[in-house]
């Protein structure tokens, strides 16, 4: 295999794998920047594979299959507004909690689901005109699906809202401190609601392309630890969508480039290595006390009760 | 129309032990209600199936012998977890932090060529420094570089799980095992001794006990204990009390994945006598130890009783799984629901609700 056709097939694998971790990334984000902490990414991801798949095998529509696993993800990520925000219980044991439940529920749903054949898998998408563009052609234009160009189109828009609008201002102002938002009239319950509910819809699509498109199949645990790659990759990216973006395709092109080590290394050893990237990032983004302060939300993960500061 | 009956929402004070209890009871039932649901839709009755989990996890010799083996990795990780989660360390890492002392046990068993008696010994040793080592990582990444715990711990589990996977497809391989996946089984000098007739390997059992009585004592008696709670509610008052927070957050992570590390050991030479496939080593005892920490409200010796409840809960999914032929999986919904119900609970800790009737 030529030099070339090596690159343009592990970045357009990059491409296709960095897609998921995207749009969990920014959705976590938003919920982050509002103040939640959601570490139940990896449990709505998976309720999100498994609703779609379910679906599209049912309805032979992948298309529906995605609808539901936004529906459905979004819908789970209320239990943890509920209990994060209403009840002021702790974030991160109930983020984890919602992990436990989403693998167990998909777990318990998704027995006998398993080796079966999708009807229709997500159409994968061929720009002719410009997928003749010398290497970057065929990484991107040839053979990615729609899903994978909306999630890079949300991203400047998600950025645009995040910093240049009112609502964004208010979603920051919710995250960095509450109190003060709240004596300007914000109602900080509804926006911390609706942006754990953004990130839920997010990470439900996220599984949803993993089970109807990036490899259209249903196993139990198919995520695999994402959600969790997720959450590091928000820190990584200063819960900026853009460096969100950066993130998760970086991510994506080291995890393919270790996979081309196989005549060398292991291939249990290979399987550590997106788990080990994940820790060496934060250890790269976390030196240095400047860049530790940088882009976190002031009042991460803590419950804001109004008159109780 | 007036309402005739009115209520009134106040903060509390301190909730006393025995409301904490009441309220735990009362969120462990909210959840088993909720999970019932479960039951009906694959058309068993709810209450036969938990009449039937209790008969098979409590009501024979061979269920409970089976409820308190299972119990024993969860004390042990669970007493770890109360201390390192009173630091507001969030190790989420304890099944990757048994896996590894479950290495290093099979580690001295298979290659050290020990003396008989030195053999179990010295596994504990290594059991125990194996899993402190894996949680000690993301300790002085913390207070070193401040890298996120939660983040560190989880991914450390999952590369535990591709070293175990590694070694026993890889170097460690058995050659008397030909085509599976196993190292050699353990000389017999490494076997843990088991009450007989049962898979209970008393030693871990009483090392369990003991332990969650010394970390009591350390919690609630000492200075190391005081330092340790008050880095964990007031990280300011820490610093002007002038705590170091590198030892006081090396302290708990050597006790929180040292101890994990022991289960690790208890597993490989008290059930298996061999290293194996990570997910026949631990059944998520990691990750469900972290719901008996805090159902035991972070008091090391509750532990024993949160263990034991959770032992049952464990053994109710062999129940489900065999006698009902229910997906095992429903195990995860459970404890997601129980954690679920219990953190949702404390608000009822923090306030009073107290209803006043109008004339």
């Amino acid at each position: 295999m030529g030099w070339e056709t090596w690159a343009i097939t592990t970045l357009s694998r990059s491409l296709a794998y960095g897609t998921p971790l995207l749009l969990g990334t920014l959705g976590e984000i938003y919920a982050e920047r509002s103040g939640v902490l959601n570490l139940g990414v990896e449990g709505m991801m998976i309720v999100g594979a498994y609703s779609a798949f379910s679906i599209a095998y049912i309805t032979g529509n992948p298309w529906l299959g995605i609808l539901m696993a936004a529906v459905i993800g979004g819908a789970f990520s209320l239990i943890h507004a509920f209990t994060s925000v209403t009840l002021k219980a702790n974030q991160v044991i109930s983020g984890l909690s919602l992990t436990m439940l989403g693998l167990g529920l998909s777990g318990v749903f998704g027995r006998g689901w398993e080796g079966k054949p999708l009807p229709a898998s997500l159409p994968k998408i061929t720009i002719s005109v410009l997928s003749k563009i010398t290497f970057l052609g065929p990484i991107l234009f040839e053979g990615q699906n729609l899903i994978v160009y909306l999630t890079i189109l949300l991203v400047p828009l998600l950025w645009y809202i995040l910093y240049r609008t009112r609502i964004g201002i208010t979603i920051r102002s919710v995250g960095e401190s509450p109190a003060t938002a709240d004596s300007l009239g914000i109602n900080v319950y509804r926006v911390r609601y609706l942006c754990v509910f953004l990130g839920g819809v997010l990470a439900g699509v996220a599984g949803g392309y993993l089970s109807v498109a990036y490899r259209p199949a249903w196993t139990e645990g198919m995520t695999a630890g994402m959600g969790w790659i997720v959450i590091a990759l928000t820190i990584f990216a200063f819960w900026n969508p853009a460096y969100g973006m950066l993130g998760a395709y970086l991510f994506a092109a080291l995890y393919h480039l270790a996979f081309r080590l196989q005549p060398w290394v292991s291939p249990e050893l290979l399987k550590a290595m997106p788990y080990t990237f994940a820790i060496l990032v934060l250890i790269f983004v976390s030196r240095g006390t400047l860049l530790k302060r940088m882009g976190a939300p002031a009042a991460l993960a803590l419950p804001y009760t109004r008159g109780e500061e | 129309m007036k309402r005739l009956v009115s209520f009134k929402v106040e903060r509390r004070p301190v909730a006393s032990g025995r409301v904490v209890f009441f309220v735990s009871l009362l969120a462990i039932f909210a959840a088993l209600m909720v999970a019932g649901i479960f039951f009906q839709i694959y058309g068993v009755s709810p209450i036969r199936a938990y009449q039937l989990i209790l008969r098979g996890s409590l009501g024979s010799r061979f269920g409970l012998t089976e409820t308190v083996r299972r119990a024993i990795p969860l004390l042990l990780c669970g007493v770890g977890l109360t201390v390192a989660f009173r630091a507001l360390f969030w190790n989420i890492g304890a099944e990757g932090q048994l896996l590894l002392g479950a290495v290093a046990a099979a580690g001295v068993a298979l290659f050290t060529g020990l003396p008989d008696q030195l053999l179990l010994p010295a596994m504990f040793i290594g059991g125990f420094i194996g899993g402190a080592a894996w949680g000690l990582i993301p300790a002085i990444l913390k207070v070193k570089l401040g890298v996120n715990d939660v983040i560190t711990t989880l991914m450390m589990n999952y590369i535990a799980i591709y070293i175990v996977e590694w070694l026993i497809h890889g170097p460690w391989k058995g050659p008397s095992m030909r085509g599976f996946a196993y190292t050699d089984t353990f000389p017999r000098a490494a076997w843990l001794p088991t009450i007989y007739g049962t898979r209970i390997h008393w030693p871990t059992l009483v090392l369990g006990l003991v332990l969650a009585a010394l970390m009591y004592i350390l919690v609630t008696r000492t200075r190391s204990g005081f330092e340790i709670r008050v880095i964990g509610e007031n990280p300011d008052a820490a610093r002007f009390a002038g705590i170091n927070p590198l030892k006081t957050t090396l302290l708990v992570m050597l006790i929180s994945g040292g101890f994990a590390g022991l289960a690790g050991v208890g597993e490989v030479a008290g059930i298996h006598q061999r290293l194996l496939g990570p997910s026949h080593i631990s059944m998520g005892y990691g990750y469900t130890a972290i719901i008996v920490a805090w159902l035991a409200r972070r008091n090391p010796l509750a532990v024993i009783v949160t263990s034991f409840l959770f032992g049952v809960i464990m053994t109710g999914g062999d129940v489900i799984r065999v006698s009902l032929g229910l997906p095992f999986q429903l195990i995860n919904v459970f404890n997601g629901l129980i954690l679920f119900f219990l953190i949702g609970s404390e608000i009822l800790l923090r306030y009073r609700i107290s209803f006043l009737l109008r004339r």
